[in-house]
């Protein structure tokens, strides 16, 4: 790399030699529509960098022109919108962006253009925007805010522009589990990784970048008296030969979680024009890890001066990165601008890549001895106790202005100005639960306090700043963290390094600048904004956060937030770390929400549960309905028939006289067994169920402990101490795990098993007067089904179609005489077309949940819209069902007097005075006159329907006092629909009151 | 978080349901004062900082409610109990000192 960088194509700023790129291939890409080339192992800000683009954004605020700063992560300013169409991603980072042939990126925030912006006169309002404009300039009238401020906030500030269209990829999710977890595949990481991989631990190893190796091979050290990158490849080739180790690159740890617990994101197809088929674009990782190694290593931090956000302004390190990893050298006449000895290595490296290092600015008036010597090898000149007060140029840097010990000021051209204040450590994933960090006074930077439990700390996160130090360190707590996760640990050589120092004396902010001096540039927070918010009052850093915006955006403020702290903590004359610290919480860096779906996404979202007679019900035509996760039946309309109602008014007149099956599969079904089950189900059950006897149901209802209903169903009693169950379908999952609670915890004395059998058993209401004669063909003859053997509420196992056993229960919900079958859910399909099939000759016909609703409205049964979390037993009239003297789950609290009103709302039927009105469920009750205000509110219609059997609408509601009004007329005003509507109050029972049919 | 299910071992936090307070028993419906004995066991709670007794319930594995010692400030858990079993344990506590 000593050769001095030569045009290389149109890349004029690539060297001919050095780096880790693939200069034997070229790969074509476009940046705001021009074509440029560059090689394998680029970033998208390498190739740019390589070919001379400087500009490359407009900031958030005020359309400055901006650059790129960083190499890494933590850059600010170089976001662009990478890819176009459907994968058009928004305020990608230039830095991380991996190049690929074909890639397309534009600049975001500028408009029309990236060079001429006109909404760069934004910063001649500058005024406007400063700290707080938002609350300033925008408070009268509130209603403009949406119309007007907003969007034109929005379109002036460009936060760059989402795809319109679906996502073309998917994401996925793992969990991967770890006896040592490294984060970061640094020197100290990958020494730590090294050392526990030795022993038999099991190792994740995770790195952000594409490649291995951290600053090592970003500032080409040496380590073991290789090349740092030769070195990171040997240990690579060792560790991906290790079985029991897992390198997950390109993946970033953004979380910490409690129980060693780590969210992280690996990027598998983001370097890739698009994902290789049957790849995701990235998967969202959940690491379990015994033991944990932070690796994070250390950001840099800049200085803060006039225009120090002038493309040509980079962060020393960054610059390092570009000449050393990529070959590429940023600018060729350079000022390097320090407080620490970093700055002088940096200058050697330029020097190294043939770049004229034009001098080396250093603000401290005493300088060690390691600077002396690089200064007097490289010839560079040294300007030490003096300060870089602007960075002079427009659109790129063209000078540094520099202000001398004695005052005097000198100005030298130059196209690149390499900062270098400091190293803040990467100790966010140890403030995720609540660590708070400590300010090192050697450092002047915080380190981490108190880690999560299982995690200890290597290399520049922990302190140590030099390579030596970091190989040492990563070593231990490699051998360590394999040791305490119970692998015995083995002494491995730590690699040696040359000795480097790190000695820095802080400068936060440089006084006397002429332009602006910027603290957050990506929020375009500056330092008289930090000024202004001290005068202010708002100087807690979490005030000052939300009064600058400062740290906020996408990159978490990562290159600002100790900066601000210490302009604040100058202002207010205090320490550090009495202005405040800086915690962080997850994410690290963003995460798309895609990630986060992964596959739960479109039909995915959820999954989708298939009734037993599903395949045969499509076959028929059927219109299913989404109910929770079940797919149900919800008409079967015939070949003729004009619309649904026409369709469910034949459904439920088939059933009314002949005789219909559905699909009552979905009901939750629960097997109750033991000698305590009596009792148990006693507890639960608002009524009775001692005196049930073997062979009978009987129907149940459930409260919560405060007196509401929670659900009902009926009981079956199949032996002394065998009890099934059935729930709401809604509710079947809740109910199980009630009834877990009740046994496990409230009642555990009693001898009970309790197991969800919803799945198990095919179920079909087998509903009509003809019900008895269709099923008799079906169960075999050695089973009495004849009303006397099998009345009325019974309950029998039996076997049907020569042996398949089953379960009969003779219920009715339609008000029909009625049974329900079940066999073995695997029977399921057969059963129904056996039914069908038998039932032809009565005229038989499927129905779905439309009819089974509108015959349960004739009927007057509750359901859903009945049982919502606020009603009573007695608001439904089940009042008296309810046990006096037994103990239940809500017999106390159900006394309540705000529960046993009888002011309150309850259950009675509805018909329209206009017969041909339609009624609607949620329309509000209004005595005949009174005004429709909330203070007349008398109830509301829960459930309505089109009553076949009536030939007119009908309608369930909760009616203040409604059992004691039947025959009044009360308007059903439902202004959401405009419609106001008289109806008669009556019996919410419409079909055959005396329940004769039930009987037969 | 991470609870290690006496039946199941150490699985993820998404496989479990919280369902309150452990420490609370339920009144005796018969008593004298049982409105306001079922109003606080039903609605009233403290939430002090430091170690919680609490229920779950391994919705996503075995079924099994369980009692939870956990610090509500650092989500250290410090142990795992089959709830049946400090059930019946304080069941057989209050007969015994009864008898
Ligand atoms: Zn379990």
């Amino acid at each position: 790399m000593t050769a001095a960088p030569i045009g290389y194509g149109r890349q004029s700023n690539r060297l001919a030699s050095g780096g880790l790129i693939d200069r034997s291939k070229t790969l074509h890409f476009t940046f705001d529509g021009k074509t440029y080339a560059g090689h394998p192992g680029d970033t998208l800000a390498s190739a740019l960098l390589a070919n001379g683009v400087v500009l490359t954004a407009r900031s958030f605020k005020y359309h400055r022109p901006r650059g790129i700063l960083a190499a890494g992560s933590e850059e600010p300013n170089a976001l662009v919108e990478l890819r176009d169409g459907a994968r058009r991603e928004p305020n990608t980072k230039a830095t991380v962006a991996e190049l690929f042939d074909g890639l397309t990126a534009t600049s975001q925030n500028r408009w029309p253009s990236l060079a001429f912006d006109l909404l760069s006169i934004n910063s001649l309002f500058s005024p406007v925007f400063v700290a707080g404009f938002y609350y300033k300039t925008f408070m009268w009238p509130a209603a403009l805010w949406e119309k007007l401020y907003e969007p034109l906030i929005r379109r002036a500030a460009g936060l760059g522009r989402a795809s319109d269209d679906a996502d073309p990829d998917t994401y996925e999710k793992a969990t991967a589990f770890a006896d040592v977890l490294v984060i970061g595949g640094g020197p100290a990481g990958l020494a730590a990784a090294q050392a526990a991989a030795r022993t038999s631990a099991r190792v994740i190893l995770v790195d952000e970048n594409a490649a291995l190796g951290g600053r090592a091979v970003d500032d080409a050290s040496e380590i073991a008296g290789n090349p740092a990158h030769e070195w990171v490849k040997m240990l690579e080739g060792e560790l991906s030969r290790n079985p029991e180790v897992r390198i997950l690159r390109r993946t970033t740890v953004f979380g910490s979680y409690d129980g060693g617990t780590y969210g992280a994101l690996e990027r598998v197809s983001d370097h890739l024009p698009h994902p290789a088929p049957g790849a995701p674009r990235q998967r969202l990782w959940r690491l379990v890890a015994k033991k944990v190694v932070l690796a994070t290593g250390a950001t840099e931090r800049p200085i803060v001066f006039g225009g120090n956000d002038r493309p040509g302004v980079m962060l020393a390190g960054a610059v390092r990165t570009y000449v050393n990893r990529y070959g590429v050298v940023p600018g060729q006449r350079v000022v390097v601008f320090t407080n620490n000895d970093y700055g002088a290595t940096t200058a050697s490296d330029l020097v190294r890549a043939g770049a004229d290092v034009v001098a080396l600015v250093d603000s401290r008036p005493e300088i060690s001895d390691h600077v002396y010597r690089i200064t007097n090898e490289t010839g560079v000149r040294l300007i030490s106790n003096a300060a870089v007060t602007d960075a002079l140029g427009k659109r790129h840097v063209t000078g540094a202005d520099i202000r001398l010990g004695d005052g005097e000021r000198i100005e030298l051209a130059c196209d690149l100005i390499a900062v270098s204040g400091g190293w803040n450590p990467n100790i966010q994933l140890t403030t995720h639960l609540g660590g708070k960090p400590v300010w090192n006074d050697r450092l002047h930077a915080f380190l981490p306090g108190a880690v999560p439990a299982g995690m200890s700390l290597a290399g520049a996160v922990a302190g140590d700043l030099t390579l030596a130090k970091s190989l040492a360190g990563g070593n231990a707590a490699g051998s360590a963290a394999a040791d305490e996760s119970g692998h015995k640990a083995i002494a491995v050589p730590v690699p040696t390094a040359i000795a480097e120092s790190d000695a820095v004396t802080p400068l936060w902010r440089v006084i006397g600048y002429k332009g602006k001096a910027f603290v957050d540039q990506q929020n375009d927070v500056t330092e008289k904004d930090i000024a202004l918010a001290e005068r202010e009052g708002f100087r807690a850093v979490e005030h000052l956060k939300r009064y600058t915006t400062l740290g906020m955006a996408t990159d978490q403020g990562r290159t600002a937030n100790v900066n601000a702290l210490a302009i604040m903590a100058e202002l207010t004359g205090r320490t550090i770390p009495e202005t405040g610290i800086t915690v962080a919480r997850p994410p690290y860096s963003p995460v798309a929400l895609g990630a986060l779906a992964g596959h739960h996404r479109g039909k995915s979202f959820k999954p989708t549960r298939l009734p037993p007679s599903y395949r045969w019900a499509k076959e028929q035509g059927c219109v299913f309905v989404e109910t929770g996760l079940w797919l149900r039946p919800s008409y079967f309309p015939r070949p003729g028939e004009r619309d649904w109602l026409e369709t469910v008014t034949r459904e439920v007149n088939t059933v009314r006289n002949a005789v219909g099956i559905c699909d009552v599969s979905t009901l939750g079904k629960v097997d109750v067994q033991g000698a305590g089950a009596a009792a148990f189900l006693d507890n639960i059950y608002m009524n009775g169920l001692k005196t049930l006897t073997v062979g009978k149901c009987r129907y149940g209802g459930m409260l919560r402990e405060d007196g509401i209903l929670m659900d009902d169903g009926t009981v079956a009693r199949l032996g002394e101490n065998h009890f099934f169950i059935t729930t709401t379908t809604a509710n079947a999952v809740k109910v199980v795990q009630h009834m877990e609670y009740c046994a496990q915890w409230l009642w555990p004395e009693l001898d009970v098993q309790i197991v969800s059998a919803t799945e198990q058993w095919a179920q079909y209401a087998v509903a009509g007067p003809k019900s008895r004669a269709l099923l008799q063909k079906i169960v075999d003859p050695a089973f009495d089904i004849s009303d006397s053997g099998f009345p009325y509420l019974g309950v029998g196992e039996i076997t049907v179609c020569g042996g398949i056993k089953a379960r009969l229960f003779r219920l009715s919900f339609s008000g029909e005489r009625a049974y329900e079958i079940g066999v073995p859910a695997r029977y399921g399909d057969a059963l129904i077309r056996r039914l069908m099939e038998a039932g032809e000759e009565f005229g038989a016909c499927s129905y779905g949940t439309e009819a089974l609703g509108v015959m349960r409205i004739e009927k007057g049964h509750i359901s859903g819209p009945e049982l919502n979390g606020t009603t009573t037993p007695q608001d439904v009239g089940l009042g008296g069902m309810v046990a006096k003297k037994k103990d239940f789950i809500g017999s106390v609290l159900g006394k309540r007097p705000g529960l046993v009103d009888p002011d309150r709302p309850s259950l009675v039927g509805f018909r329209p005075v206009d017969r041909s009105a339609r009624l609607r469920s949620g329309a509000h009750f209004l005595a005949r006159d009174a005004r429709p205000e909330a203070a007349n509110d008398e109830g509301y219609m829960t459930s309505v329907a089109y009553s076949p059997s009536s030939g007119h609408w009908v309608g369930l509601g909760l009616l203040r006092r409604g059992p004691e009004r039947l025959g009044e007329i009360v308007r059903a005003y439902d202004p959401v629909r405009g419609a106001d509507t008289l109806v008669e109050v009556v019996s919410p029972v419409f079909v055959d009151p005396e329940g004769g049919r039930v009987r037969g | 978080m991470r609870i290690a299910c006496p039946h199941c071992g150490e699985r993820s936090l998404d496989e479990f349901l919280y369902s309150g307070d452990a420490t609370v028993k339920r009144p005796d419906f018969a008593g004298t004062t049982a409105m306001d004995d079922f109003v606080t066991y039903t609605f009233e709670r403290t939430n002090p900082p430091g170690p919680h007794r609490e229920l779950w319930y391994h919705a996503a594995g075995c079924h099994a409610w369980l009692v939870v010692t956990r610090n509500v400030s650092t989500h250290a858990v410090a142990s795992v109990e089959l709830a049946r079993d400090v059930a019946l344990a304080a069941k057989s506590a209050t007969k015994d000192s009864a008898s």
